[in-house]
């Protein structure tokens, strides 16, 4: 079927008929599946595909670089359009295996007319990424561990005695390193500063040190909820949107603490070598523009990355839930919240990596 | 296959008139093309799905293009250079020419990510200097690039690159040892802090000498009873061996976590009856015994299979003579049985030991944090850090410690005498 | 190995307390096995025996995690007749990972069955040049630890565009499987005697006639148990899958990686379940092999 699609592209344009952006064609776009991919399907897929004819493959992979790098190293890209980290983004760029692009250009103004680069949030935009959403990494109690409240910041969770039991933490050193260092009197704006400096990461691991022993380290999203679920710890680190879907879905006892949360971006990155640029920048103008990112948090709390969709955002799809206050964009969640700092990773990752496996298995 | 003796006239010629030797001789090498013939389809068909891939692998861990690809002239300059202070002025000149053309061909990236495995910051340097140097048209070069970031005043920055220009390196191996370079060439240990692999290649090979050892404890009772049972029993008895052997790995795994987490049935049971309290829950699982424990029970068959083998061969009269003769059941045993079982243990041993020293599904599964192996490391490097020349270059000592153990495996048993089931 | 009648009572407890030893150790063997076919049954999602099932009360188990192998992923589990049926087919994942899982394994086992068994005919001719050398070679897969072997296809095979198809992983198992099926045929061909193929050649048989009426049914059951080692080996094999696979290849064993690492139900339990009754027909099957295969060589249990 998709050969005869082709096969009659060719055809007409041969005869002469006007082959442009208008002609149907098929994209493969790539995202993280489940739930996330989702609600990509619902608020931009279906209609787009409504309004161009165009067909969108929507195929998931489970996040990392390695089989895109494969496959541009050998000169065979499949994908079209891949949903990745901003920090996936910056180093997928320097390798070469995304398309830079012009954001004022590609994408659409907001309704006001304000261009896409001031109508994003500020310094959301790389080199070869287009953010759709905000996410970030948070921390949250078990009620039934702590009936009398739980910790309420970085200082609490890291105080064995206040607060006694085991903790999830994701096994990386990203955002372990911020908060520890939080946790140990470093205002959020000056924590990368400080890891900038060898003193600074020594101080990190340090403050790390003094909750090892207590900690159960996660590698997969869905984890930290299972763990808080099943009683194995009481006080954890896991994405907003899990923390979201066990609290209002499954209404499990939990409790988030947004102090001291990690924001990262999520977005678009175009793949290098493909030859559908016309119709994959046509989705992409569509996909990103202002009322379809508040659309999409109807279906995953996640906040959009446009200044203007934030007042579009409305209740839940199905719970009914006025989404607002469960954006980590929001304002009440903001206090002592930080963006990640892709360049210090980008610089730092290899090494902290090393130095962070070494720490564990020390 | 023509039958030369049957249809022979002439002891010595042929009916045709060929002597008898050069038949013999011309029949055998056809045989011998037959033979190879029939292999050949195998043989091509490992050779380019595996062989090759292992090879393409194994070049992986010592490529080293991008630098020289990407800066040839600079790093020509550079050989030059003694490595004391600053490299002069037309080093930077070509420098910042090359950095031009890298940035064009959207190489700059894949240079800077490279020599940041090196020296940490080297990425952003080049990106941030990639995106500064367009509008450097004049001289001093120098004095410019130090102020587009001053880290290229640092001499530790150029012997860097001078290190790394070579187009096959050493440099991921001596990484793969805790080891590198120091700026003046000389092989130095990593710090401290960043020492993990050497430890890990030591651990790898302590859990799997331990779960070799344990195998041998519980696989030798077990061989032994089963080659002298009468063979119905053992029959039998050996289904207990072989459906563990024949059951998936994963599903092995999962009921070990079924009954050794802490809210599994081993702590519900101890729990229940009252041996411990339901706050001190003994961790069994995610740690190095629960690796310990999936790991001797998935290749504890590999032990006892070969070791049963060896132990039927052994006749019982010679035990029965050292005890006729006066020998206690012990030195009869000792002295007599045991060294006879040693090539049975040899077998099963390397077996085992081969398979742990790469095992990877179940360390990753129950290993937790301190139950990793150096697989579970390589396959960190493959699909996270895209370290692939490090990946590549741990995989090959790994490989290379196995193919050893293969050989004396091969000395021990010979590969014709493997069995399975 | 009956106690003898004189045995001292040192040796009498020693034989005891042996004999208990390894029905330990028989017990560690099996026991993991065993208990998850209970516990699959469970009626809460747990992996421990509630007191409801202990006392053997009926509504303590239900089939609930193997209506779940259905179900889950199913557009609409609540459809009824021919609708539930195709929508299981097409969209249950675990249903998927079977059917990726039987179709992978049987081209993966065609091919190094095929391959093996022409190989393992003439590695045992008497006059295979470098024999030693080249069943190194081709027994290699089995001995190059996994996660290397992965790596190295996955580097290669993605440069060739068979990354992430059922093609490179159906290669790649094949790969896997063919030493399982040399070293079956090859010692299936050890006891082989020559002197029939030498008697069907005096009789006029043509090579292809004697392959096919002679030898074939000679090692047939080596045939067969190299090519369920082969299909074992696809059917449990996870590393390749991780690296090899896309979302499309998710067989069995890799559907139950990542349950195991995300979220642990008991229908993990209640698939496992299912692969050890396969288990148990596969060794069932050998083992009759095996009895045909001693009867065909003259030669019978003692």
């Amino acid at each position: 079927m998709k050969s005869i699609l082709k096969y009659s592209a060719l055809v007409a344009a041969a005869v002469g008929m006007t082959a442009s952006v208008a002609q149907a064609e098929d994209i493969t776009v790539v995202s993280w599946g489940g739930a996330y991919t989702q609600s990509q399907v619902k608020a931009y897929h279906q209609p787009w595909m409504a309004n161009t004819g165009n067909v969108i493959n929507s195929e998931d992979y489970s996040g990392g670089l390695a089989e895109v790098r494969a496959q541009t190293e050998a000169g065979n890209v499949t994908w079209d359009l891949l949903d990745v980290t901003m920090s996936d983004a910056i180093a997928g760029c320097d390798e070469g295996i995304f398309e830079a692009v012009d954001h004022d250009a590609l994408l659409a103004a907001a309704p006001d007319g304000t261009k896409p680069t001031g109508d994003f949030l500020e310094g959301s935009l790389g080199e070869c990424f287009i953010p759709q959403i905000v996410y970030s990494t948070v921390w949250a109690y078990s009620k039934k561990a702590f009936p009398d409240g739980g910790p309420q910041n970085i200082m609490d969770v890291f105080d064995l005695e206040k607060f006694p039991g085991k903790r999830a933490l994701q096994k990386s050193p990203l955002y372990n390193l911020e908060w520890a260092l939080m946790a140990d009197g470093v205002p959020s704006d000056q924590v990368y500063d400080v890891l900038e400096t060898e003193e600074g990461v020594e101080r990190a691991f340090a403050k790390l040190d003094t909750i090892k022993d207590q900690v159960v380290w996660w590698t997969a999203g869905a984890q930290p909820p299972q763990l808080m679920a099943d009683g194995e710890v009481v006080v954890g680190t896991a994405y907003n949107g899990r923390w979201f879907s066990a609290i209002a879905e499954e209404k499990q006892p939990f409790e988030m603490i947004w102090y001291g949360q990690a924001l990262d971006l999520d977005g678009w990155a175009i793949l290098k070598g493909g030859s559908k640029k016309d119709t994959v920048k046509d989705f992409l103008k569509f996909a990103t523009d202002t009322q379809r990112l508040a659309d999409q948090a109807k279906y995953i709390s996640y906040g959009p990355a446009r200044k203007s969709s934030a007042p579009l955002v409305g209740k839940h799809a199905e719970l009914g839930i006025d989404m607002g206050p469960h954006m980590p964009t929001n304002p009440d969640n903001m206090t002592e919240a930080f963006m990640t700092n892709f360049d210090f990773w980008a610089d730092n990752k290899d090494e902290l990596n090393e130095r962070f496996q070494a720490w564990i298995a020390g | 296959m023509a039958n030369v003796a049957d249809t022979m006239p002439d002891p010595m010629t042929g009916e045709d008139g060929i002597p008898l030797k050069t038949k013999l001789r011309i029949a055998e090498r056809r045989n011998r093309i037959k033979a190879a013939l029939l292999v050949l389809p195998l043989f091509a068909f490992i050779l380019v799905t595996f062989l090759v891939p292992i090879g393409q692998m194994l070049y992986r861990s010592v490529e080293n293009n991008i630098i020289a690809d990407n800066l040839p002239r600079t790093i020509e300059l550079l050989s030059e250079w003694d490595g004391n202070n600053l490299p002069p002025e037309p080093v930077f000149e070509t420098m910042v020419a090359e950095l031009k053309i890298a940035r064009e061909t959207k190489e700059i990236g894949k240079i800077g990510k490279r020599l940041n495995y090196e020296m940490s910051g080297m990425l952003s340097l080049f990106k941030k200097s990639g995106r500064k140097v367009r509008k450097l048209e004049t001289g001093p070069y120098k004095e410019a690039l130090i102020k587009i970031d001053k880290d290229w005043g640092d001499p530790e920055v150029w012997a860097t690159i001078k290190q790394v220009s070579d187009r096959i390196t050493g440099s991921y191996y001596l990484a793969a040892v805790d080891l590198k370079r120091s700026p003046q060439g000389e092989i130095v240990a990593q710090p401290d802090y960043k020492q993990i692999y050497v430890s890990l290649f030591i651990k790898t090979l302590w859990i799997s000498l331990l779960v070799t050892m344990t195998c041998i404890l519980l696989g030798f009772p077990v061989s032994f009873l089963l080659s002298n049972l009468p063979m119905r029993t053992s029959n039998l008895l050996m289904i207990l061996v072989l459906l563990p052997f024949w059951t998936s790995l994963l599903v092995r795994t999962t009921s070990w976590i079924a009954l050794l987490q802490s809210e599994g049935m081993i702590n519900d049971l101890l729990v229940t009856i009252g041996f411990i309290g339901d706050d001190e829950r003994l961790k069994m699982m995610f740690n190095q015994t629960g690796t310990i424990i999936a790991m001797t029970h998935i290749l504890l068959p590999f032990m006892i299979l070969p070791l049963y083998s060896v132990m039927k061969t052994i006749s019982p009269s010679y035990v029965r003579a050292a005890r006729s003769l006066g020998a206690n059941p012990f030195t009869a045993f000792w002295r007599i049985y045991f060294p006879q079982t040693l090539p049975g243990i040899g077998a099963g041993s390397i077996l085992v030991f081969i398979l742990s020293i790469g095992y990877y599904i179940t360390p990753a599964l129950v290993g937790g944090q301190d139950g990793q192996l150096i697989s579970n490391l390589i396959a960190y490097h493959m699909q996270s850090s895209l370290n692939w020349g490090l990946a590549a270059a741990l995989g090959s000592i790994l490989l290379a410690g196995v193919l050893v153990l293969y050989m004396i495996y091969n000395k021990i048993v010979g590969i014709d005498n493997m069995k399975l089931g | 190995m009956a106690l003898p009648t004189y045995a001292s009572p040192l040796e009498r407890v020693w034989y005891y307390t042996f004999r208990g030893i390894c029905g330990l150790i028989f017990l560690f063997l099996i026991m993991p096995i065993l208990i998850i076919m209970p516990l699959s049954f469970n009626v809460e999602p747990y992996f421990s025996f509630t007191e409801g099932m202990l006392s053997l009360d009926p509504d303590a188990y239900s089939l609930r995690w193997y209506r779940d192998i259905l179900e889950n992923g199913m557009a609409n589990p609540a459809a009824m007749g021919g609708e539930w049926w195709s929508d299981m087919w097409n969209n249950a994942q675990w249903v998927r990972a079977i059917r990726n899982s039987f179709y992978i394994g049987f081209f993966a086992t065609l091919i190094s069955t095929v391959l093996g068994t022409i190989a393992a005919l003439g590695l045992s001719r008497p006059n295979m040049p470098y024999r030693n050398l080249i069943m190194g070679i081709l027994i290699s897969p089995m001995i190059v630890p996994l996660i290397i072997s992965a790596a190295a296809m996955y580097f290669f095979y993605s440069s060739a565009g068979l990354a992430q198809t059922d093609l490179g992983v159906i290669l790649a198992h094949a790969v896997l499987g063919t030493p399982f099926v040399v070293i079956t045929v090859t010692a299936t061909l050890v006891g082989f005697d020559h002197s029939l193929t030498r008697a069907a050649a005096s009789m006029g048989a043509s090579p292809p006639r004697t392959f096919f009426k002679v030898i074939l049914p000679l090692i047939t059951p080596g045939v067969i148990s190299g090519a369920l080692f082969a299909f074992i080996t696809s059917f449990d094999e996870v590393v390749a899958v991780l690296f090899l696979g896309g979302l499309e290849q998710r067989t069995i064993p890799r559907q139950m990686w990542s349950g195991i690492r995300e979220q642990i139900s008991p229908t993990i339990l209640a698939v496992a379940t299912l692969l050890v009754l396969i288990s148990i027909a596969l060794l069932t099957v050998l083992e009759l092999l095996r009895r045909r295969n001693e009867r065909i060589r003259g030669m019978t249990p003692q």
